[in-house]
């Protein structure tokens, strides 16, 4: 859900592009910069190109990452390439195209080897037949178990986990020296900076112009309530949507006096938000890893924190895993299996991995090695009380509606729990 | 697309027309040349085209670019089909980015494609029997070489736990060469693959199951690990149904497009399956969507009536403006004019969302010094809103338009309302405007037709927003139809392809029965002024 308009449209752009010349067998060409490492010496036994103006780059593994992954394991497929003696190619897509374009590949059976991929996607990749499960082996006890847990479905394992990422309290020291012991003393120290023009926004928890549930996830939680109950096995059970509940409706109620006491604004969006946290003008923000280092650019001394809680229990944010998965219709199989759990899970390249994108990672011994660092440590303690994001369908059905009656109870356009009320009608309807 | 037809190729192009030049023969050679280099370069086109549709296997398009190009240089080397050279181009176009989009959108209204049935169904039953097969819980993990004996076929050299080696399932001991873990990597009489000589049969390796001891068959994915698997889920072929080993569920395939079993619950992936007319009929009877269409309805028409009305009249009081002949700078104007036009539309939507914000806004924080006005989140000011930003976006184009028919209209016409005594006024009101509409009113019936599925300039300015808590579906105050098909079927739990299509087959029957009735109109203007 941090997917901007933007990529989200243009995915869907493409995908009508490639329903609508989907006769041709033609998928939707990623904006695709392949860079071929190899051949290697010595290999002699290439499998022959495939045949046909196919999208997937010319080569025995082709993998599709994003821009800020693509160079590390480029780096990786490279040794890969040279000890084994094969092909590798990296594409390099906007990670929230990959999904879609994933399916869409698959539709005509093409695509890469391998992508990296958020676990959340996989209620999408496994009704579409677009991933194949992996076998790690003994190495499953090398990775924490939460990781594991998020990319598995219906019983089965769909990826190597590489990071472990939720949000967390983003604080500028200069402006709040001491983490908040509890959401009221947020509140009164974001509003007392506001009056006295020390700072323009009280707290970066950004909403959009279709609400965000993903950011306010901690805070409802807070409250006792929660998206999906959870079934037995302790996967989501979508008959059981809790967000009307007694905890969720006091969310509701909280929600309109904050926006009252204008701690929160239905008008904040991310750029907003951003802008006035890495310029100092913002004590707090609500975000993830991916802010980290604009705001340290930015020369803000930032401390990162658990989310305090509001409604007395515990601030769960959503917890997102990121692994490499394997395409169904991988033409390799054999090689990109070797190459994600033989190669890719090993400690000196999820170490690797780390120094690049710095999001906590999800091999134990690897995030022992860093978790001296206060910003992984403050993510980590956030996350560990974190609840994984449910990768079921029915959770498509939720965004829209959730994210809506948060920020009508903002706007203040009726009664809160009406309009939490209103909401999940809408989406019990919609899952059916 | 409408430009060129109206004379905006004119624009800049002093009457009277360029000459002809008076001897046809003296250019003849050179656009002989020119004709058959750039059919040359068709041609080559073509075959590249016709080469790649081979290797594909892509029978339908090869058939079309072989057809086509076979007419076009018919058409274009013979003397005899002079209107066809001139309508080709646009006919072949609108075959291909048109009509063909429209029947294959229409196709697939007739189908669940969709999250869930994207595929067809072998390969829906291939995956879903790949997917079925699952390592044995706890069972132990074998380190593996793949080897070839003298027959060439491929063998499982496995090293279990505690170091016993088979070979496809027997056990070894002579000739059994280890590494320094204790990994059998070779045996005498036997070649061992590496890794890039397994790409090439990999299918082979994949497919390999020895079975070992009672709980299930020996497999590798990588060539160099191997594990215990079974199968979870049995195929019949006969009776098409796959039996779930374990419990012996039984789940058969069914018209929606899965292996569904007694009590309802399904095997995913499911297939692409033909469901007639069920797509249409879940429009039109669903009753969560009966209120809200009505009124998106009416909405959808005003706002491309007033789209088109705002627009053209906007466009055409500045290229009123600017066509003083003499006026200095016209050119700089012109160009000025333009820009909005020229920024990528969804790109100037979003500035405008971002000036337009109630709170941190440009327009309320600067421009109104700090008020409050609830641009984007009340219901009309919404509305006007985006009719503001459409109008940003569309005048441009009319201006456009108008400026060059402005230009077509004989001066004469002009001079001779001068002598008649007409007033500015008149002379606009009956001379003017009615030969402008000759010729833009089919252009103002296109762009009726644009803004009716604009959106583009919804869906970034507000995302269809303010949303109405209390509509039966998700909706939102400037939701135009195509916007709201957009929610409706992409906005559940997953996207419904089929039923997209459905609805949007229904829109283009509307917009299409709107178009004709107004290009209907604009002949019997014609035929009164021209």
């Amino acid at each position: 859900m941090r997917l901007s308009k933007v990529s989200t449209l243009a995915a869907g752009v493409t995908l009508l592009l490639t329903a609508g010349c989907g006769g041709g067998g033609e998928t939707a060409a990623p904006s695709a910069a392949a860079t071929t490492t190899g051949p290697a010496p010595g290999a002699t036994t290439i499998v022959e190109p495939t045949d046909g103006p196919v999208k997937r780059a010319q080569a025995d593994l082709v993998i599709w990452a994003d821009d800020t992954r693509s160079p590390i394991i480029q780096k990786i497929a490279q040794k890969f390439a040279t000890e084994k003696g094969v092909q590798v190619a990296v594409q390099q897509l906007e990670f929230g195209d990959i999904r879609d374009n994933l399916v869409t590949a698959g539709q005509a059976g093409e695509g890469p080897d391998v992508v990296i991929g958020a676990h959340d996607w996989l209620g999408k990749l496994v009704t579409n037949g677009a991933v194949a499960p992996i076998e790690l082996g003994d190495k499953t006890s090398q990775f924490k178990e939460v990781a594991l847990k998020a990319l598995s479905y219906d019983g089965q394992l769909y990826g190597l986990p590489y990071a472990i990422e939720n949000i967390a309290l983003f604080r500028n020291v200069a402006l709040a020296p001491e983490a908040p012991k509890d959401w009221n003393a947020l509140m009164d120290n974001a509003l007392k900076l506001v009056k006295e023009k020390k700072a323009t926004v009280p707290l970066g928890l950004q909403v959009g112009p279709e609400g965000d549930p993903y950011h306010f996830y901690p805070v409802h939680t807070s409250f006792g309530s929660g998206i999906f109950a959870t079934k037995p096995d302790g996967s989501y059970d979508p008959s059981q949507l809790l967000i009307d509940d007694a905890g969720g409706l006091e969310f509701a109620k909280a929600l309109e006096s904050w926006s009252k006491k204008k701690l929160l604004s239905a008008d904040l969006t991310l750029d907003i938000a951003k802008e006035a946290f890495n310029t100092g003008k913002s004590p707090y923000m609500i975000t993830g890893p991916w802010s980290t280092e604009d705001a340290q650019k930015a020369g803000i001394d930032l401390a990162v924190d658990p989310i305090p809680s509001a409604g007395g229990k515990p601030a769960a944010p959503f917890v997102g895993v990121q692994g490499f998965m394997i395409s169904a219709n991988a033409k390799n199989k054999l090689v990109a299996n070797d190459f994600v759990v033989n190669y890719l899970g090993t400690p000196e390249v999820m170490k690797e991995l780390y120094d690049t994108g710095k999001r906590p990672p999800a091999m134990i011994s690897v995030y022992d090695q860093v978790k001296g660092d206060p910003i992984i440590a403050g993510f980590g303690a956030a996350g560990d009380i974190g609840q994984p994001l449910p990768s079921i369908p029915a959770m498509d059905a939720v965004w829209t509606e959730y994210g809506h009656a948060e920020r009508d109870i903002l706007l203040g356009k009726g009664d809160p729990e009406k309009l939490m009320k209103q909401a999940a009608e809408k989406i019990r309807a919609k899952i059916g | 697309m409408g430009l060129t037809a109206t004379g905006g190729g004119r624009l800049g192009v002093r009457r009277p027309r360029r000459p002809r030049p008076a001897d046809g023969r003296t250019t003849s050679v050179a656009a002989l040349a020119g004709k058959i280099v750039l059919l040359g370069a068709v041609n080559a086109l073509a075959v590249f085209g016709l080469l790649t549709s081979f290797a594909a296997g892509d029978w339908g398009i090869f058939g079309f670019v072989a057809i086509s190009t076979v007419i076009a240089d018919y058409v274009y080397f013979s003397k005899r089909v002079a209107a066809g050279k001139y309508l080709l181009p646009g006919l072949l176009f609108l075959l291909v980015f048109q009509v063909y989009i429209v029947l294959h959108t229409v196709a697939a209204a007739f189908t669940n494609v969709g999250d869930g049935h994207n595929l067809d169904k072998p390969r829906a039953l291939e995956h879903i029997l790949a997917v079925s097969e699952k390592r044995v819980p706890d069972s132990p993990l074998y380190r593996v070489a793949v080897v070839t004996g003298s027959g060439g076929t491929l063998e499982l050299l496995a090293t279990d736990p505690a170091g016993q080696v088979t070979l496809n399932g027997e056990p070894v001991t002579a000739g059994v060469t280890r590494d320094s873990t204790g990994k059998a990597t070779a045996l005498d009489g036997y070649r061992t693959l590496q890794l890039r000589d397994l790409t090439s049969r990999q299918e082979e390796v994949l497919d390999l199951r020895v079975p070992l001891g009672t709980q299930g068959a020996l497999r590798t994915q990588d060539g160099a690990t191997g594990f215990l698997a079974r199968p979870a889920l049995r195929h019949d072929p006969a009776a098409d149904t796959l039996t779930d080993v374990e419990n012996g569920q039984v789940y058969r395939a069914s018209a929606t497009g899965y292996y569904e079993a007694a009590d309802g619950t399904h095997l995913t992936p499911g297939w692409t399956e033909n469901v007639g007319f069920d797509n249409f009929a879940r429009v039109l009877t669903d009753t969560r969507l009966r209120g809200p269409f009505v009124s998106v309805f009416i909405w959808t028409f005003v706002f491309a009536a007033l789209s088109v009305l705002f627009n053209f009249a906007l466009g055409l009081l500045l290229a009123l403006a600017l066509n003083k002949p003499g006026m200095k700078g016209r050119n700089l104007y012109r160009s000025l004019l333009v820009l909005p036009y020229a920024v990528p539309s969804f790109l100037s939507a979003l500035v405008w969302t971002g000036m337009l914000n109630q709170t941190f806004g440009f327009v309320n924080q600067t421009l109104l010094g700090g008020a409050d006005v609830p641009w984007l989140n009340d219901p009309w000011l919404a509305k006007g809103s985006v009719l503001l930003v459409n109008l940003w976006l569309g005048f441009p184009y009319m201006f456009l338009v108008c400026t060059g028919a402005l230009q077509a209209i004989p001066t004469e016409l002009n001079e001779a309302a001068k002598i008649d005594g007409a007033g500015p006024w008149q002379h606009f009101r009956q001379v003017t405007l009615p030969l402008l509409l000759v010729s833009t009113a089919p252009l103002l019936v296109a762009a009726f037709a644009f803004n009716f599925n604009n959106f583009t300039v919804i869906y970034f300015v507000t995302g269809g927003g303010p949303n109405i808590p209390e509509a039966p579906i998700t909706l939102g105050s400037t939701d135009l139809l195509i916007s709201m098909v957009y929610k409706i079927a992409f906005g559940g739990a997953g996207r419904e392809w089929g039923f997209a299509s459905a609805m949007s087959a229904l829109i283009f029957v509307i917009v299409a029965g709107i178009s004709a009735f107004g290009l209907r109109r604009t002949r019997s203007l014609e035929e009164t002024y021209s």
